[in-house]
Order: structure tokens, then sequence, then C-alpha cells
């Protein structure tokens, strides 16, 4: 084991993150207060309630795994692209160092850093609007697994990826319609008939209404089939990236 | 990083610090790409401890390639490798912390300082932090006083030392450089042969591969040639230059000669200059008359030699000869 070799790649992914604090943070914390001006305060002011919560209140949960699923997504694979395409890769390679302390060190710090930013989002929010908080823990919980599991599917892409352009292909083509199509700005009992049931195919809607459940107590789809479709997505990711590192596939020639 | 399980493997022997014997054993590494070119032919190689290894060869012979199986970079269709000892591929942890690195190109972590770098480095090979090794390593590398610098703001020649600092900063045992002078300036070419001697004398073994023959015949123990993927040769450079250098020794005669005398017809004489110069060539080194005999055999003759100059041939000439061309 190194789990000294596991470490610094984690604090060299943190410290990157650090370096540009004011981008990393601030610009999320922009975006968020400009979804509550605009959905919250001028649009949600005229919107009846949803399912017995304000409309400033139910947004808070979709908003926030929006920019968990985009940040985690986003810092997994810029974090394992940036050594390929610099090649500093090689220095990894070489180093005695096994497939998992790897992926503990980019993402666990990829899946640390959505965290911190789901946590100043939710706090963020605050400022505009006092949401209950039904479930803490298992809020807590949704949120780390989320980030993990969509972290490992950042670092797949990342290592897919052969350019840069190629690595916004996946988050804005796939991810962002998901996440928007998946209920963060509505509940889908909302949606007319065929879009309901279409929607149903859409996995974020699971993500999504479970984590909403943990605030408000109430849910669009089941919070267990919710947990177990996350699961089983972080075990396709993470059986995506063992094979990338047992078949050297886009890492080694 | 690797594929392999996790397990340590059954070591074949833990390492040692013998001088000479090998600390790096090739057998039968061979890589083959998918569209089927053979970038490397089944080779074996070993490299003793405490020793310059010099790999020679052109552009693409095969000499990063070579490297990049044994360090983990690249999988190898066929063949092993042992470290110290240790199967790089069972043993992967014990067989990289006791390899050192420095590859061709430049590939730093640009907005890094030097020294996030080279501790960056150290952790990631699992050594505990040990600022005074690091620090006596960036000033042996003239680095010291650019720690704080981004490794962006360097010049070239900084970067080239940067990467053998990140290379040395867990005290390998066997540090591979590829290509260190490429791009570097005669100066700092020197300054980089001085640093590789300095290295060899504290015990580390050194392979680095070069296309500059001048480099090999400078620094090295022991020169390994390459060339279309297959390793040619591998042999005490003295031993090599013996082996296959020509020495000749070039008399220039008071009076130009007509015709070689009979009498001397035993020995390899060649008239040149319309006979106003002989040459005397050989293959071996110290197996040749010397040169008094050689004079007085001459006289005998009636011969008078006016001056003479010797001349051996370079590992230039040799590579040339066995390669055909340095490029």
């Amino acid at each position: 084991m190194n789990p000294l070799g596991a470490l610094a790649i984690y604090r060299f992914e943190m410290s990157r993150w650090f370096r540009t604090l004011t981008q990393s943070l601030l610009a999320p914390v922009i975006s968020t207060t400009l979804y509550f001006v605009v959905f919250g305060s001028a649009i949600g002011s005229r919107m009846s309630a949803v399912d017995g919560v304000a409309y400033a209140a139910f947004i808070v949960p979709g908003l926030t795994m929006l920019s968990i699923l985009t940040e985690s997504v986003g810092n997994a694979s810029f974090g394992i692209h940036m050594p390929k395409w610099s090649g500093t890769l090689y220095e990894l390679l070489s180093a005695p160092v096994s497939w998992w302390e790897a992926v503990f060190g980019y993402v666990g710090a990829a899946a640390t850093k959505s965290v911190l930013l789901g946590a100043v989002i939710l706090l963020t929010a605050r400022l505009f609007v006092a949401y209950p908080l039904a479930h803490p823990a298992i809020m807590l919980g949704f949120m780390v697994l989320t980030a993990v599991t969509f972290s490992l599917f950042g670092f797949v892409i990342g290592v897919w990826a052969e350019g840069w352009e190629r690595l916004q292909i996946v988050p804005s083509l796939i991810l962002t319609p998901l996440t928007f199509l998946g209920g963060s700005f509505y509940s889908i009992a909302m949606l007319p008939h065929p879009w309901r049931e279409v929607s149903l195919f859409n996995p974020v809607v699971y993500l999504i209404s479970a984590y909403r459940w943990s605030f408000f107590d109430r849910a669009d789809v089941s919070v267990p089939v919710s947990l177990l479709a996350t699961c089983g997505f972080m075990a396709l990711s993470l059986v995506a990236i063992w094979r990338i590192f047992a078949t050297g596939y886009k890492l080694k020639p | 990083m690797t594929d392999s399980s996790d397990s340590q493997g059954p070591a074949q022997s833990p390492a040692q610090s013998l001088a000479g014997s090998p600390i790096l054993q090739v057998r039968g590494l061979a890589k083959t790409y998918a569209g089927g070119f053979q970038a490397l032919k089944p080779t074996d190689l070993e490299i003793r401890a405490g020793e310059i290894f010099a790999l020679l060869g052109p552009n693409g012979a095969g000499k990063t390639t070579l490297i990049g199986l044994i360090c983990g970079l690249i999988r190898p269709t066929a063949g092993t490798v042992s470290v110290g000892g240790f199967d790089h591929v069972r043993a992967y942890r014990q067989a990289r912390a006791l390899i050192g690195l420095a590859p061709q190109e430049l590939a730093t972590d640009a907005f890094e300082s030097v020294w996030a770098t080279v501790r960056f480095s150290r952790a990631l090979f699992g050594k505990p932090r040990d600022d005074a090794y690091l620090r006596r390593l960036l000033e042996d590398l003239a680095l010291w006083d650019k720690k704080d610098s981004p490794i962006m703001a360097l010049s070239g020649g900084m970067k080239r030392r940067v990467m053998i600092a990140k290379a040395l900063a867990h005290e390998p045992r066997l540090l591979f450089l590829d290509e260190p002078s490429a791009g570097v300036d005669v100066e700092l070419r020197r300054e980089m042969w001085g640093l590789v001697r300095r290295l060899r004398d504290a015990g580390v073994t050194i392979v680095l591969t070069t296309h500059y023959i001048e480099e090999a015949e400078d620094l090295a123990d022991r020169v390994g040639v390459i060339a279309k993927g297959a390793l040619i040769l591998a042999d005490d450079k003295e031993a090599l230059m013996r082996r296959m250098g020509r020495r000749e020794i070039s008399l220039h005669l008071t009076t130009p000669l007509a015709a070689l005398p009979h009498g001397l017809g035993d020995l390899p004489l060649e008239r040149v200059d319309d006979g106003a110069r002989l040459v005397y060539a050989f293959d071996a080194r110290g197996e040749a008359a010397s040169v008094s005999v050689l004079i007085r055999r001459l006289s005998a003759e009636g011969i008078e030699v006016r001056d003479l100059e010797t001349r051996e041939s370079s590992l230039e000439d040799i590579f040339v000869g066995l390669v055909g061309g340095p490029r």
C-alpha cells in the first residue's frame, strides 16, 4: 500500500482548486444567486407552491444537485485529462501507485470539491429562502454518494476524451439536458402525460427526487429505487475504471 | 500506476548493494503495437549496479520504447523486467520505488512551484517527507534559489533539471535519463554530464539515451546500440572500441617509397600519397607491435620516418558502421 502516494495526488488536486478558489467557488455562488433571483424571487413569487413547498424552497435541492453533478464530472475529468494532455501522466504511470490509490486521489479530491461547493450553495440559498431539512444526515449522505458517483463517471470521461472539446461533449450534450429535464426546477408530476413517463427513463430524476425527499420528506419516485440506481451507476463507473487500468485503455499504449 | 493485482508477488531476491551485480535484468522484452508495428524486438539487457549505461540509437530506433516498457509507461507484448530482484509486474511497488525516470519531453505542472513539485514526486513514490534531502537535491541541481518559482517561469535548461530533481526526489537507485541533453546548449550539456557523474559517484546507476555519440563516449561505462527496434549490442565502451575500433599509425617518410619492401610484407602496411606515407592499421588495441619495433623494422629496410601520427576511430565511426549513420 502507498497511502502517501494516494494522499499526494489528493493534495495536489485540492491545492490546484485552492489556488483558484475565487473562480472555483465564486462562480457557482454567483450563478446560484442568479437562479434564485430569477426563479426564486422573480418567477417564484408568481408561482404556486409545489407539493405544499414554496417554489423558491422547492428548487433548492435541484439546484444543488445540478451543481454537484456538473462540478463532479467537470473536476474529475479535468483532473485526469490534464496530466494526459500535458504529459505529466508519465510520473503517475511510473510510480508505485495502484489503480485504486490513483482513483482515491483524483476522485476523492473531485468529490470533496463538489461536496464543499454543494454546502456553499445550500448556505447561499439559505440567505434567500428558509427551506426545511427533514433528514439532514441522509441529505449529506446523498450529496456525498452523488459526488463520488459522478466524480467516478467524470474520471472515465477524462480518460476517454482525446481533447478538450471532447471533454465537454458528455457534460454539455448529455448531463446538462438530463439535469434540466430531471426535475431540477419542477416536480415531474407537473409534466403532461407522455413526458412524465419518458422522464422516468432519466436517471437524474431519481437522484433529484430522492435528494429533494431528504429536504421535504416528499418524493416523485421511490427513495430506495433512487438509492439503488445511484449505487448501480457507481458500480458501473468503478468497473469501467477498473477495466481502463486493466487494459491500459488510452493511458498506456 | 499499474493494472496488475495488488499482490506483492514472490520477489526473487531483495535489492542488493553489491556494485557490479545487475540492478536491472530485461529478458525477451518486446513491444508490437496493435497496428502490427514492432517497436521493440525481443530484447535482453542487464544493467550493473553503479554503472553509466548509454543507449545509443537514431531517432525512432526504440530507445524511448525500451525505457517506457521498463518503467511501466508502455504495456509489453512479451518479456520480463526485474529491478533489484523485483519483478516489475508482480512486485511493481518495490520495483518502481527503485526507479527514477526523467523523460525526454519537458512535461511539468506549469503552475506548481519547484518545491511543491519535488515534494509531490517524493510523496507519490511513498517516501516520507524529507525537506533536508530535497533541499540538498535542489542545491545540487542549482535550483534552490528557484524553489518558489512556478515551473513555467523557468528556462528550458532549468525545467530539464526540475525533471531530473523530480526523478531523484524519492532517492531511486536506478535513474533513467531519456535524452538529457536534447535541446540543451553546449555549456549546459557539459554541466549535465558533470551532474550525471556526481550521481554515479553517489551510487546511482544511470541509464541514459542519446543520439549524441560524443555524450556516450564521454560519459558511459557501457554502451548499447539500438536500431530499428533491436538492441544490436551492449558492451563495455572500452571493449567495444577495442573490438570494433580501428587504430592507425600514419608514418610520414623522408623520401617517398616506390614500393613496399618484401621484408615488411607481414605487416599491415599500406602505401598512400604516392609512397610519401605509410599507414599501419590494426583492429585491436594493444595487440599491435609496439611503435619502436615498427620504426626499427622500417629503419632496417632503410626507410626513414620524418613524422608520425596516430589516429583512433571514435565511437561515432563504430556507430556509423553499425547502423549506417547517426540519423
